[in-house]
């Protein structure tokens, strides 16, 4: 069997901790919501759904044990959606 | 390079497999059969798009109305393009030339996921389904243009939730006909052939897929959003319920700029192919034409506001977009000049497939370099929405990707079906098709500079001259297309047999009997050299 067939067993804990912190996270960006911080609210939200994605890409999607290529590959379309939402951004921050 | 393959077994017309007739091609898994699926279908809409586009330029023939109403104009011009963008250009080239021959040219016995192959096809033919649905039920057909602009996309009384859903259905197909090549290509090269090794069209193919994978999701949520904003009057893009009608430009052209590069891709790929094979030598600097392949995919993702210069962005985004448009002039002209220098000197024999190629390269200048009239920012102030802007469309979507469609089609014809078509017919109905096509969209650039409006029925007399001139080259190039279309179904019937190796490429797919049997290879080849290896 390939390296990257092999299987993982993630305990249960784990995961619990991982909803706990995705919970939370939902939780302070609903609150950020309520508080006006300008342009840093969009900012602050697309931060906090990255982290909140990156938990459940390396931990439920078992990216963490994959190939170092899918890593690289998933990096490299994060890069991507960043570039095209600061371009994005250029238009609504200067308008 | 080659290991030939002296093959035994039937060819994959003649395979009798678990299931008779018309399912013996509907429940198909084989790569080549889901290609000709695609192509029956594909050639099918195209018919039905370009019979819609003579009937608007009948009516544009004269000002005022002719044969029908505006708002079966509006109609007419929305289906057009929904048909024309999602149905034929889109997956035009990887869906049937990719199917067909990316397995092959690699040197695999198929594509990674066959299943999940023949299953892209039905999402395909199910959400050209519904667009056409659409045209006959619901309060009237969709009258938005194929760009379903918000706010109008939601407010207007045509049927629009039915063309929206096909659109997202068909986004489906082409993801995951993407998804396939891009594994396909990682994982099933045959051994030895190195990425540097791999012919170009399968090169351009994964370029495309990355584009299709990555972009399409976006035009999908962008269309849920319409229907949810149409439905449950969620506030994305109306202002009056605090959206922004610019975020859906913004939105829909993120998506649908990418998917021009996912049309002339494969289309630059097929070219690729094309010039060396006629020219019987090497393609002139081949690492280059990879890397700008690469980088038309990678820079095309950045350059989408160039269609919204007049929509109100900010001056910041203007100047960015503009600049970045320039810059992806770069890579394309790297591999014109590189096509050209592969002519140079070479010992050229004239066929078919060369002359549509050489038509691509002329008809692809002209649009690329009107194409950066658009991307300055000063004269699209002049030209934007003018039917200047649907010249530079078509000299490069039907000029780019639809001749190397034709010019693919007329290559690898002899291995796909394993017949010869008559070449004085098929030069013949090139000649009319090409005539027919400089005079139809040459004229809409003058038209436009002049400043007639696009998806307008009606104009002012001082058009006049400019439109009958168009309308003349619309029938005229209607007419080249039927010679074409009948001399290869004609040939399919009359044709001589083809050989294995009809024009002396050097590619895998010339090494195999035409047409290919079942599993492509008896043996997977051992690749020792490049793919176009003349000496």
């Amino acid at each position: 069997m390939a390296e990257n067939e092999k299987n993982h067993i993630i305990p249960y804990r784990t995961f619990l901790y991982v909803l706990a912190g995705l919970i939370a996270l939902t939780l302070t960006s609903v609150t950020l919501t309520q508080i006006s911080l300008g342009t840093l609210t969009v900012v602050i939200a697309l931060i906090i759904a990255a982290i909140k994605s990156s938990f459940v890409l390396r931990i439920f999607m078992h990216l963490k044990f994959e190939n170092k290529m899918f890593s690289r590959a998933v990096i490299g379309v994060i890069a991507l959606l960043c570039a095209v939402i600061t371009i994005t951004l250029l238009d609504y921050l200067n308008r | 390079m080659i290991t030939q393959n002296s093959n035994e077994e039937p060819s994959y017309l003649d395979y009798k497999g678990k299931y008779k007739g018309i399912f013996g091609w509907i429940l198909s898994t084989d790569h080549k059969r889901i290609g000709l699926l695609y192509l029956f279908s594909i050639m099918s809409f195209f018919v039905i798009g370009a019979t819609i586009g003579l009937l608007m330029k009948f009516e544009l023939i004269a000002p005022g109305k002719t044969i029908i109403t505006a708002q079966t104009y509006n109609a007419f011009f929305t289906l057009h393009g929904i048909i024309m963008i999602f149905a034929v250009v889109i997956p035009g080239l990887p869906a049937v030339f990719g199917n067909f021959l990316l397995p092959i040219m690699i040197g695999a016995k198929d594509v990674a996921f066959p299943r999940l192959n023949l299953l892209s096809w039905y999402f395909y033919v199910t959400g050209v389904t519904l667009v056409l649905i659409s045209q006959f039920t619901g309060q009237g057909p969709p009258d938005t243009g194929w760009t379903f602009y918000a706010p109008y996309s939601f407010r207007t009384t045509g049927n629009m939730l039915p063309a929206v859903f096909g659109a997202f259905v068909l986004g489906f197909s082409s993801i995951l006909t993407g998804l396939n090549f891009l594994v396909t290509i990682h994982r099933l090269r045959a051994p030895g052939m190195t990425w540097l090794k791999m012919p170009l069209f399968p090169w351009t193919l994964y370029a495309t897929g990355w584009v299709q994978l990555l972009a399409t999701p976006i035009i999908g949520i962008t269309l849920l959003m319409i229907a949810a904003e149409r439905v449950l009057h969620i506030g994305f893009f109306d202002p009056t319920l605090g959206g922004d009608p610019l975020l859906y430009q913004h939105l829909f052209w993120t998506y649908s700029h990418p998917a021009v590069y996912i049309m002339i891709l494969p289309a630059m790929g097929a070219i690729s192919e094309i010039i060396p094979t006629f020219c019987h030598k090497t393609i002139f600097g081949y690492n280059f034409i990879v890397a700008s392949s690469i980088a038309i995919a990678f820079v095309g993702y950045f350059i989408w506001g160039h269609h919204m210069f007049t929509s109100g962005m900010s001056g910041t985004a203007l100047y960015t977009f503009s600049l970045l448009t320039f810059i992806v002039a770069i890579p394309s002209a790297i591999k014109v000049f590189n096509w050209i220098s592969t002519m140079h000197k070479a010992s050229i024999d004239l066929q078919t497939p060369f002359y549509w190629a050489v038509g691509f390269l002329f008809v692809f200048m002209i649009g690329g370099f009107s194409g950066l009239v658009l991307g300055s920012l000063a004269t699209d102030i002049h030209l934007h929405n003018t039917h200047f802007v649907v010249a530079h469309f078509h000299f490069i979507v039907f000029g780019g990707t639809g001749y190397a469609f034709f010019g693919a089609m007329h290559y690898w014809y002899p291995k796909i079906t394993g017949k010869m078509y008559d070449s004085r017919w098929a030069n013949i109905g090139l000649i009319i098709f090409f005539t027919g096509f400089i005079t139809l969209y040459g004229a809409m650039f003058f038209l436009g500079m002049k400043g007639m409006p696009r998806r307008y029925y009606d104009y002012d007399e001082i058009f006049h001259t400019g439109n009958i001139i168009s309308s003349l080259g619309a029938m005229v190039m209607y007419f080249g297309l039927a010679v074409i279309i009948i001399n290869l179904v004609a040939s399919l019937k009359n044709g001589r047999k083809a050989p294995s190796d009809p024009w002396g490429g050097k590619t895998l797919e010339w090494t195999i009997p035409s047409p290919p049997p079942v599993e492509n290879f008896n043996e997977i080849p051992v690749i020792t050299k490049g793919p176009y290896n003349y000496k």
